[in-house]
């Protein structure tokens, strides 16, 4: 059974195929739904341009988040192609590459604003645009990861980007649910995508969480499209404003270190 | 076959299939950007992927070092293969 047979979904933050956005695009497309994609900057059309072509989408668009003019215009385009939308997925985060690296006190106000503004304040703004494509309610979406909840060495700035993005989900969720529009979060855990490489020594942070989880692995992109089925379709209709972990079990750990490695 | 033609080998197979380049454009005094015309995301891909197929970590600052193909396999030899 198709579960998104005949929905429209509008999946933002799309960079190459090791991208989390490219698992919940295959899986929301193998359930039928009719995809349009947008990427960040003009280095990434010659990724994702073949990406698209594999799934027939035919709506590929640049869009800059820290532009209002260019969220309209993307929204507007949106409109054209699609009329009405089901689905918005926010794949989006983005901190200056320096603050990824040391301390977290030593964070600097531009790349504060910079880290909020691209990876939550764009979900507010896109939510409030795709609401008005969803005259008959939809699903909306974003990811987040772990260090918003707890402190991750070097995550630092986006940590805090993603507590506000998570308390956006809520928020978002209290005011888009009487439009019968659900609003949710996936907390993945570490996956190696290109925005990662950003971060200090995230092969270290792979190997670790590994080692720990519950599951004794990561999770893939795959098993986060998965979930982003189950959040987008009516499987999942009485759900909004949740965090839902995709992380092997790591978030429920009171100690890291498993048993057998006790001496 | 030695380690160094084997990384080589496998440097070549990435290179030509992450930059859409000819195999025979892939010696060692290639340069990725000049030579090669990768852009900055490119590079950061090709040390992703050298990690991956390498299994370690290359860091930002010595990534940043690694400007042709031949340092790029002798970085990986002396310190990803010892």
């Amino acid at each position: 059974m198709k579960l998104l047979e005949g929905k429209k979904a509008l999946i933002f933050g799309i960079a190459n195929k090791n991208s989390i956005a490219w698992g919940i695009a295959q899986a929301l497309h193998e359930h039928g739904a009719e995809i349009g994609l947008s990427y960040a900057i003009p280095q990434l059309e010659k990724r994702v341009s073949p990406l698209a072509e594999q799934l027939g989408v035919t709506f590929v668009e640049m869009c800059d988040v820290s532009s209002d003019e260019q969220i309209e215009a993307t929204f507007a385009k949106a409109a054209e192609h699609f009329g009405e939308i089901d689905i918005l997925v926010h794949a989006i985060g983005f901190a200056p590459r320096e603050e990824l690296d040391g301390r977290y006190v030593d964070t600097s106000r531009e790349g504060f604003k910079i880290a909020l503004d691209i990876s939550a304040y764009s979900f507010v703004a896109l939510s409030r645009e795709a609401a008005k494509l969803m005259p008959n309610g939809g699903s909306i979406l974003t990811l987040t990861y772990y260090g918003a909840e707890k402190v991750v060495p070097h995550y630092n700035v986006m940590g805090v980007a993603k507590a506000a993005l998570e308390a956006s989900t809520r928020y978002l969720a209290a005011d888009l649910g009487p439009d019968g529009i659900r609003v949710n979060a996936i907390s993945a855990g570490p996956i190696k995508t290109l925005a990662a490489a950003g971060i200090a020594g995230f092969r270290k942070m792979l190997t670790y969480t590994a080692d720990r989880t519950p599951l004794r692995r990561n999770v893939d992109q795959d098993e986060v499209g998965q979930t982003a089925l189950w959040l987008c379709s009516d499987l999942s209709s009485g759900v909004t404003g949740e965090i839902v972990h995709v992380d092997a079990g790591y978030n429920i750990l009171g100690m890291s270190e498993p048993p057998e490695k006790w001496e | 076959m030695s380690d160094t033609n084997d990384t080589q080998e496998r440097v070549t197979t990435i290179i030509v299939d992450l930059l859409g380049v000819e195999e025979e454009q892939v010696v060692p005094a290639a340069r990725f950007r000049e030579d090669l015309e990768a852009d900055s995301l490119d590079l950061v891909e090709l040390i992703m992927a050298f990690e991956e197929e390498f299994d370690g970590e290359i860091s930002d600052e010595e990534a940043q070092k690694i400007t042709t193909v031949g340092e790029a396999v002798t970085y990986i030899n002396e310190r990803m293969r010892s």
